[in-house]
This record gives C-alpha cells, sequence and structure tokens, in this order.
C-alpha cells in the first residue's frame, strides 16, 4: 500500500519530463526508420559494409527504440495519475527528437558507419541539414524546459 | 528450399494430429470459460476466449491452408509460420490465461496437482527468463545460422516438429517474460525487460543476416522477403508484448488509496468504479495464489509490491 502521503508532496518533475524524453526518442528512431528507410529507400537498415559490430548495435538500438516508445507512453499516464499538473514538463521532454537525431548523424552514420543519410550524392548538404535538424529539436527542448522550470517557480 | 514430391500431402498428415490437439484444447478451454461466465460463476473475460480462439487460428494456418503448403518450398511462407507459431500464437496464448482458468475451474484436488507441478523445478527453470531466453533465441540461431540447422529447415518430415518446438519455446519464452498466469517465482520487471531486449536485438540481427545472406537453396528474392517478414512481423509482435507487460506493471504499480485520501476529496465516478473493480481483480488473484502458492504464503502477492518498488525512480 502507498501511503497517501505522496500527494502532499509537489508532483514529480522527473517523471514527465523523463517519459517525455523517452516518448521523443523512441518517435524519432521511428520516423526515421519509417520515413527514410521505407518510403525514401534512402538508407536501408542494413548497408553491404555495416561491420558486425554495427549491425549488433543496430539491433540493440532498434530493440531500445520500442521499448522507449512503449515505456515513455506508460510513464506519462503513470505521472498523470500521480499528478495531474504537469506542465510543460513532458513537451520538454520531447527534446529527446533532437537527442536521436543527433546520435544518429553523428555516431551512427560517422563512428560507426552504421549507413549514410543517401548515396551517391554529395553528402555535406545532408549531414549539415541532419545534423542542423537535430540542433534545432535540441534547443527548442531547451527552451521548453526553461519555459517550464520559470513557470512552475512562479506558481 | 527445394520443393519435394507431395510434400504438400505430408505435411497435412503429420499436421492432422497436432490441429486435432490444439482444437480439442482450444474446445476445453472454450467450456471451461462458458461455464465459469453461468450466472453465479466466478465469470471469465470475453477477450482472453477470443484470443485463445485466435491463437487456435495462428496455430491452424501452419498446419493446413496456403501458408502450410508453401513452408517447405518457399522461405517466405516458411518464415510467416514461424512467425505465426513461434511468436504471435505464444502471445495470444499467454495472455488468454490458461493456468488461471485451469485453477478456477478445476475442483480442489486437481487444482492443487496442477499448482504443484506449476511450482516444481523443472517449471521454475523452464519459465525463468534467461533459460526460456536462451532456449529461444539459442534455437533460433541454430536453426537460421548454423549448417545443421539449415540442413533441417529443408526436411518436410522435420518441419512440424520444428514448429512444435517453436510453439512450445515461444510459448515458455513469452510466458517467462509477460507472466499472466499465477506464477509463485515471478523475475522482476527489470530482468525481464532486459531479457525481452536482448531478445529483440538478437531477433532483429538474425532477420537481417538473413537478408543479406541467403540460405543455402533459397533465392536472394526469397531471402530478403523472408527477412523483411522476421524483422518487421518481429517487431510487431514484439510491439504488442511491450504493451501487454508495461499495461499490466502500470495496473500494478497504481498509487493505491490516493483517491479516497485525496485532499481535495473529489473522486470522479470513473475512477472509483475502476478502483473497485481493480480491487475486486486483486482478491481474485488473491484467492488463487492461495492455491497456487499454499507453501508460500501469498507469494506472488508479495511479487508484485516486491516490483512497485522496482519501478519507482
Amino acid at each position: 500500500m502507498t501511503p497517501s502521503v505522496e500527494v502532499e508532496r509537489p508532483a514529480s518533475v522527473a517523471r514527465p519530463f523523463g517519459a517525455g524524453l523517452l516518448i521523443g526518442i523512441g518517435l524519432m528512431a521511428a520516423v526515421d526508420e519509417i520515413v527514410f528507410h521505407q518510403l525514401l529507400g534512402w538508407h536501408h537498415f542494413y548497408d553491404r559494409d555495416t561491420t558486425r559490430v554495427g549491425l549488433v548495435s543496430d539491433g540493440l538500438l532498434h530493440a531500445a527504440e520500442l521499448v522507449a516508445l512503449v515505456a515513455g507512453f506508460f510513464l506519462l499516464a503513470d505521472a498523470r495519475r500521480r499528478g495531474p499538473s504537469m506542465g510543460l514538463f513532458p513537451w520538454a521532454g520531447l527534446f529527446g527528437l533532437g537527442v536521436f537525431q543527433l546520435w544518429d548523424g553523428l555516431v551512427n552514420h560517422k563512428v560507426l558507419r552504421l549507413h549514410q543519410v543517401r548515396y551517391d550524392v554529395d553528402l555535406l548538404p545532408y549531414d549539415l541539414l541532419w545534423n542542423g535538424a537535430a540542433a534545432l529539436l535540441l534547443a527548442v527542448g531547451v527552451v521548453l524546459a526553461v519555459v517550464a522550470v520559470a513557470r512552475r517557480r512562479r506558481g | 528450399m527445394t520443393p519435394v514430391h507431395g510434400h504438400a500431402a505430408t505435411t497435412i498428415g503429420l499436421g492432422t494430429p497436432i490441429l486435432a490437439l490444439a482444437a480439442v484444447l482450444t474446445v476445453a478451454y472454450a467450456a471451461a470459460a462458458i461455464r465459469l461466465r453461468r450466472p453465479g460463476g466466478r465469470g471469465w473475460p470475453a477477450p482472453r476466449i477470443v484470443a485463445a480462439v485466435l491463437a487456435f487460428c495462428a496455430v491452424s494456418a501452419t498446419l493446413v491452408g496456403p501458408i502450410a503448403d508453401g513452408a517447405s518450398a518457399d522461405f517466405a511462407a516458411h518464415m510467416a509460420a514461424h512467425l505465426a507459431v513461434g511468436m504471435l500464437a505464444p502471445l495470444l496464448i499467454v495472455v488468454s490465461a490458461p493456468g488461471t482458468l485451469a485453477l478456477r475451474a478445476l475442483d480442489v484436488v486437481p487444482a492443487r496437482r496442477l499448482s504443484r507441478l506449476l511450482r516444481s523445478g523443472p517449471v521454475r527453470l523452464a519459465t525463468h527468463p534467461l533459460f526460456a531466453g536462451a532456449l529461444y533465441t539459442g534455437s533460433m540461431w541454430l536453426l537460421y545460422a548454423s549448417p545443421l540447422g539449415l540442413s533441417l529447415t529443408g526436411n518436410p518430415r522435420l518441419h512440424w516438429l520444428l514448429l512444435a518446438h517453436f510453439l512450445v519455446a515461444g510459448c515458455l519464452f513469452t510466458a517467462s517474460v509477460v507472466p499472466v498466469d499465477p506464477s509463485p517465482h515471478r523475475s522482476s520487471f527489470g530482468l525481464r525487460l532486459t531479457v525481452f531486449l536482448l531478445a529483440a536485438a538478437a531477433h532483429s540481427v538474425l532477420a537481417k543476416q538473413l537478408y543479406a545472406h541467403p540460405p543455402p537453396g533459397t533465392t536472394t528474392h526469397e531471402a530478403q522477403l523472408g527477412g523483411l517478414i522476421m524483422y518487421y512481423g518481429g517487431d510487431i509482435v514484439g510491439l504488442a508484448i511491450l504493451v501487454v507487460m508495461f499495461a499490466r506493471q502500470y495496473t500494478a504499480t497504481r498509487p493505491r488509496g490516493r483517491l479516497r485520501g485525496h485532499p481535495s476529496g473529489v473522486a470522479s465516478a470513473r475512477q472509483h468504479r475502476d478502483d473497485q473493480r481493480n480491487d475486486r481483480r486483486d482478491e481474485q488473484n488473491r484467492a488463487e495464489h492461495l492455491v497456487v502458492g499454499a507453501d508460500h504464503g501469498a507469494g506472488d502477492h508479495q511479487g508484485t509490491e516486491h516490483e512497485t518498488r522496482d519501478q519507482a525512480p
């Protein structure tokens, strides 16, 4: 039995924020798979020169993406039933969109070389756009977080 | 795989006893559930009956019909059959909670026997996430990524045996990760989630491997289609497993007594009803655990509270 004392404390910030973060990460990974792998077909989930390590890490990342998406939505529901006033925090957590995009753009594409954004083209504009979009999403998330904290302070 | 003359007849011939067994079990399930649903009975949720019937459909689709006929000759059909029997049917069977139904429907003596069986060492080991996950993932890799295994996939006589193996291994794995039936020795949510994550990763890596390196005797097109079916089909069922897993955890970790002790003192009628329904369900579960965990006290109830602590960050 959880004692009802829990309600007296102000609603936790970490819970809705973490939920938004997980949803953001899972969402961006899903967008990458659906739009770039399936609809545009720019790059595939597997490229012939992908290393074995890259393949395994990609598999883990893919499984983690599914878990993040489901866990995020259930955590959000959990945060909501524990304290209804979540403010902007879940939205601020969506900076996870940028986190994943940047991870994909820098680590997956450049360090692990799992795949590139597109083939047989000059990569530079694509990479700039990809990582620029990631930085923008990150910035929006940070601004939202700052606003959310300020609002919470004001009460 | 190379088509074997008259293999379709062989498949049906060997599949018939399994199909008959599955039909008998499904009818027994439905009969027990309907008896419980009679007025004055203890009740049984209709969605679980639907899940049991759908599980029967998934299994029978791999035994008779176009997928079954094509499974020995066409790698893509083979993969669809394995997905249905190794992932989809196990999830539906686990969600239909046959163990709980049996405990509720059986008389006291056979119910006690069943609960003793559920508590026995071998069953404990077989439904441990680490064991079940290793068995499931290991046999999958052995079958599709070793020369021995690949020589077996083409053999129509072994085809039904492999399907039976994957049905059993799939059920053990799914039940170990999503324990719907009472299990007095339930693993923590964190362990179950980790095992699921590793198994799902191994599944997707194998799918890509098959996509990139067609098994001997398989055309590139067949192998790629089979790999895609394995990859995306596995994703869809995996997503469903995750949703069931988290939904159950969500219910198990709900803050209790919050509404009654809420400062505003206002609880919506709907929430109140939900709360009552959950309490009622808890009571039923506890009653079953008295049967299952007789020597353990309310063993599983402790498990739930343990998980509550796990989930709290």
